[in-house]
């Protein structure tokens, strides 16, 4: 036994010695992933001279609570979504940010009262808001015979083919309520109730055998892509890179849709924290942000930051209209609540598995 | 398989019907590992033959996935083709990176791996080894147990490894294992050592253990022994079943999604990335490559396996 | 001892050149040699218990233990301790109650305690969130300020959880992973039934490995035959067929089979090329139980066909045409004669490839889809929602099936048998 201590010992000793660098961004990949690169770890690492490294996840939120239990932090900021960002700060695995710390908005106004309702949390900065649209391919439904409301991606005679969608719990139900004739003001006291969850499924089930489930953000766009679906339920911002970033023939509903904030969050014990917060404030101050949304169709959740016209990186874009936040975006949307799934996580997504496993 | 001459029509017709199933079989084995070689040359972003492969038009063949393996993840692909722009390459293309990975973590799993399996082969093929049919049981589960209970296991265990310890009072809080090459590799030999077992004690079952006790009766010592006498004769046992264990961590990717970190990122890691979000042609270009050598593995395998039945004086075949 | 010629003397100890006696001499040197033996196994040993045994106990050791709620409310702990089950929670108990989410509230643990109430009773995280946000107002009477936050805080469900939760070891998340729930009153039952996934999940992965391992046998028995057969030459170069996709990584494997498979892929443009299906009805292989199966059989093809190889070669053909000779037909030789004899390669390449199968990743993960998933996918899925204790669970079951498995495959073929290439 003395022998295996010394041995694992001397390998951990080694194994700890093996990482180096001064900070740790943890985020989601792919096109969001690279906006982030972009706009926030270039520039810092640039501005400030400390070593950034960008780390892909399929989810940020999942390593923190093996990570911070053991007491092995080695992510210094990740970028989560809103309800796990609630979720880890009541779990205490987050430290917290106070809003004073971040810095006034470009016109001076502080910060508290810059920053969108809710932006904002014990622990947590929103990076950008994001919203899960459905997408269609535009060769396959030309103007004029398109889908325009959430109601048609269920509609199978009027719009036959394939389906895309998350393969979750989360936005699906309320995306099928929603399609359902479910204002969004009910949808989440409709879906508390054990009828407006067997409703949500039932109207999923209208096309179950019709859709192909996806697990990455990336692949919605690539399902299109390759033909294997006519339409998909899709994070905005990765729709908007492949259409007007590679020129792809797709086309965004804006109905229905559910947003929400992306909160970027620093893990209990994370070995950098004070560069891991002087990272969150370069990254939300209103230039942050605004760079971010030059990168990504996201919308910045500081007024500062809407305040001036955003162009995206081609040069000639106008983002505006293509951010979920724009007006005209917003008639029939949906805020995803965190309370609720915060709460009901586990329980629906069970149920989800369960009737997707089941033919 | 001749066909004896009293066989029925009947039986004529159900002989070559068999030989359209084993054709058939055969196809279904191969074809699918052939088909990725000529599309990786597809010059479209598609994963079918277009029109002009089909009428082997050259301009429908384009090595661009190839290249598209070594500029993905520079800062700068684009430029001049110089020595400088290699060593950029070297230094920051993804698939290069995860290469090297992949050649580090395999060529110490596979160290560990045969230098600890070899020594408990020598142990487990002698007679008197105590337990010996439960301690073999043991030593091969890594092959036999899901991944996925091995990988959640490690998972747990490499946050801190001393944690076990505590089974025996001993309550420690040491450093962490994920995210290091140390972590991989270990994990990868425990996954690789059944293979070496399993080679070197069958070639073992063919070795005359009198050879040892000649050899000690004139004068050598037990390390001497196993250095001039043994290990010449199950080196073929032992090299197979290094290249098994290579080819286990060269393949594996479950405990890499679980334990490595982005410093750790093999071949296998990066093309299930690339298989789950956006299947692009250079995954094929990787694919074939990866064909290739193993199309090399497979020779060298045979080869040996050969040699160690003439040194065993069991006919070749 | 001088010689006396009318006792017989009790026989003389055979003794080595030494003098001591033989039999004392062969134990240590058969010890020796044992310890020896040992000696040379042992590094190997302790290693694989270090980075394989201990970690897999060690995980599936929080399949029965989570202390979230037991360690973050000492006093309601204390409470339960003191009073028997059943005992509807008086104004002491509210004051424990009270006392632990003040400090759950300050230690931001309150989360953590209602997630394992949580997995007793669905519902009772947002409760106890809910209630630590106000912990800081709770005052005497304890019981009114309780219920002022929630009226389901006078649920005797509730209590009944907590109780159950008060203790780290339980049985719960086995309870959850064979689609059991606790009732209000604390018995199990039967979850209902939209709800029920894991029992259908191991049937369905048992099934699927079957149907897998049955389609290797078909497919694999007539290649087997085939070049145990042939003149060794013609043989080895067939086998190269067989060797190469055994050599082949999977994720290459898999990869050229959605390449092969999915929709705009290689036989669909085939079959529309040739007619045979319109643009229009392409199939449906990939991303579903078809493709898992399809792809899964292909892998695992080769641990079917060089056990059962190996068996074959072996097979006299005289015993074949003896048979032939003494009038059998040849359906009757191959029922009678030839396919007993392949029986140890079956059983071997069966089980080999069944218990490959059950445990099964990567392949499912990402051909399988919506419905050709197995009971591994659905541990990681746990595993990612950090439900750890369930996911343990779940690994306990499945790595018992597979161990039985595994001591029928020991006790039928042995495994010094195992063999590759």
């Amino acid at each position: 036994m003395k022998r295996l201590l010394i041995l694992s010992t001397a390998l951990t000793g080694l194994a700890v010695s093996a990482q180096a660098s001064d900070l740790t961004v943890m985020s989601w990949g792919g096109a969001y992933g690279a906006a982030q690169t972009e706009a926030h770890v270039k520039p810092f690492a640039a501005k400030t001279g400390i070593a950034t490294v960008m780390v892909d996840s399929d989810n940020p939120a999942t390593p923190i609570k093996a990570a911070v239990e053991a007491g092995n932090v080695t992510t210094d900021v990740a970028s989560v979504e809103y309800a796990d960002a609630v979720r880890l700060c009541d779990e205490g695995l987050l430290e917290p940010i106070d809003i004073n710390a971040l810095p006034p908005g470009a016109d001076g106004t502080p910060a508290s009262e810059d920053f969108l309702p809710g932006a904002v949390t014990e622990c947590g900065v929103s990076t950008d808001i994001w919203a899960q649209v459905y997408a269609y391919d535009t060769t396959k439904f030309p103007e004029g015979a398109a889908p325009t409301t959430v109601a048609d991606f269920f509609d199978l005679k009027k719009f036959p083919g394939k389906r895309g969608m998350r393969k979750g719990a989360k936005t699906m139900l309320e995306m099928a309520l929603m399609a359902d004739g479910v204002p969004p003001a009910e949808v989440y006291a409709t879906l508390s109730t054990p009828e407006g969850v067997d409703r949500a499924f039932a109207k999923l089930d209208t096309i179950k055998d019709q859709v192909v489930w996806w697990e990455a953000g990336a692949q919605p766009p690539q399902l299109l892509a390759d033909g294997e679906v006519v339409m998909t339920s899709a994070y905005n911002g990765r729709i908007f890179n492949a259409a007007v970033g590679e020129g792809k023939p797709f086309k965004i509903v804006w109905d229905g849709q559910i947003y929400e904030n992306e909160m970027y969050v620093i893990p209990k014990g994370a070995p950098n924290k004070d560069k891991a917060l002087e990272f969150i404030k370069f990254a939300t101050s209103t230039e942050g942000l605004q760079a971010q949304a030059q990168q990504i169709s996201y919308g910045p959740a500081r007024k500062s930051a809407n305040a001036t016209e955003i162009i995206y990186k081609d040069g000639k874009t106008v983002m505006g209209p293509n951010l979920p936040t724009a007006p005209e975006n917003m008639a029939n949307a949906l805020e995803s609540s965190f309370e609720f799934w915060v709460d009901k996580d586990a329980e629906l997504n069970e149920r989800f598995n369960a009737w997707l496993a089941s033919n | 398989m001749a066909l004896p001459v009293y066989a029925t029509p009947l039986e004529r017709l159900w002989h070559h019907a068999y030989r359209v199933i084993c054709v058939a079989i055969f196809v279904f084995l191969i074809v699918p590992i052939l088909v990725v070689i000529p599309l990786s040359f597809n010059a479209e972003p598609y994963f079918t033959f277009t029109p002009e492969m089909l009428s082997l038009d050259p301009a429908g063949y384009s090595l661009r996935w190839y290249d598209e393996l070594l500029t993905l993840g520079m800062t700068t692909p684009e430029g001049v083709r110089d020595g400088a722009w290699w060593e950029q390459v070297w230094a920051e293309a993804t698939w290069v990176k995860a290469a090297k990975n992949s050649i580090i973590i395999g060529f110490w799993a596979t160290i560990l791996a045969t230098v600890l399996g070899t020594l408990a082969a020598l142990g487990l093929s002698r007679p008197e080894m105590p337990y010996r049919r439960l301690i073999m049981a043991i030593l091969i589960s890594p092959m036999i147990v899901p991944i996925i209970i091995i990988a959640t296991g490690l998972f747990f265990f490499y946050s801190n490894p001393c944690a076990p310890l505590a089974l025996f009072g001993l309550d420690l809080q040491c450093g962490r294992l994920t995210s290091t090459y140390l972590g991989v590799i270990m994990a990868h030999a425990t996954l690789g050592i059944p293979f070496v077992i399993i080679t070197v004690t069958a070639t073992l079952s063919g070795f005359d253990q009198s050879l040892i006790r000649a050899s000690a009766s004139l004068g050598a010592s037990p390390r001497t022994t196993f250095f001039k006498v043994i290990l010449p004769l199950i080196l073929p046992g032992v090299v197979s079943g290094a290249l098994f264990a290579f080819v286990t961590s060269f393949d594996e990717v479950v405990a890499v999604l679980f334990i490595a970190g982005p410093d750790q990122q093999t071949i296998p890691r990066q093309m299930w990335n690339g298989i789950r979000e956006a299947i692009s042609p250079a995954i094929l270009a990787v694919a074939t490559i990866l064909v290739i050598i193993s199309i090399a593995l497979l020779t060298t395998v045979e080869l040996l396996r050969r040699r160690s039945e003439r040194l065993r004086g069991v006919s070749p075949g | 001892m001088p010689a006396d010629p009318f006792v017989t003397a009790p026989p003389a100890l055979l003794t080595t050149s030494d003098g001591r006696p033989l039999k004392a001499a062969l134990a240590q040197a058969q010890g020796r040699a044992r310890r020896r033996a040992f000696l040379l196994v042992a590094p190997l040993l302790a290693f694989v218990i270090f980075t394989f045994v201990l970690p897999i106990a060690q995980m599936l050791q929080r399949s029965v233990y989570h202390d979230g709620f037991s360690a973050n409310a000492p006093a309601v702990r204390a409470w339960f301790a003191a009073t028997v089950p059943g005992t509807p929670p008086d104004e002491t108990a509210f004051a424990a109650l009270a006392q632990d989410f003040r400090q759950m509230k300050a230690d931001k643990t309150a989360g953590l305690a209602g997630t394992r109430v949580n997995y007793t009773l669905p519902e009772s995280r947002s409760l106890f969130t809910a209630t630590a946000r106000k912990a800081d107002d709770l005052a005497p009477p304890y019981r009114d300020a309780f219920l002022a936050i929630s009226a389901k805080w006078a649920s005797p469900a509730v209590w009944q959880a907590m109780r159950s939760a008060a203790s780290p070891y339980t049985s719960d998340f086995y309870l959850i992973a064979t689609d059991f729930e606790r009732a209000d009153d604390g018995t199990p039952r039967r979850v209902q039934e939209n709800q029920r996934i894991y029992v259908y999940l191991f049937v369905k992965t048992f099934v699927l490995s079957g149907v897998i391992t049955l389609l290797c046998l078909l497919l694999a028995f007539p290649v087997a035959h085939l070049l145990a057969t042939l003149p060794m030459a013609r043989a080895n170069l067939l086998m190269i067929l067989v060797l190469l996709p055994f050599w082949t990584s999977l994720l290459v494997r898999t990869s050229s089979w959605i390449v092969m498979l999915q929709g705009q892929g290689v036989v669909n443009d085939l079959l529309v090329a040739t007619g045979v299906v319109d643009d229009q009805n392409r199939l449906e292989m990939m991303y579903n139980q078809l493709g898992t199966i399809i792809v899964m059989t292909h892998i695992l093809l080769p641990f079917m066909i060089l056990p059962l190889y190996s068996v074959m070669k072996v097979i006299p053909p005289s015993y074949a045409r003896a048979a032939r000779s003494l009038g059998a037909t040849s359906w009757t030789t191959f029922r009678r004669i030839y396919l007993p004899q392949t029986l140890p390669g079956i059983g071997a390449g069966a089980i080999l490839v069944f218990i490959l199968a059950v445990g099964y990743y990567i392949t499912p993960a990402l051909v399988g889809g919506a419905d050709g998933q197995l009971i591994s996918n659905l541990i990681d899925f746990h595993m990612d929602k950090s439900n750890w204790s369930l996911a343990a669970a779940l690994s306990a079951m499945l790595l018992a099936g597979v161990l039985v498995i595994y001591w029928l495959y020991d006790r039928l073929v042995g495994i010094d048998n195992l063999k590759f290439g």
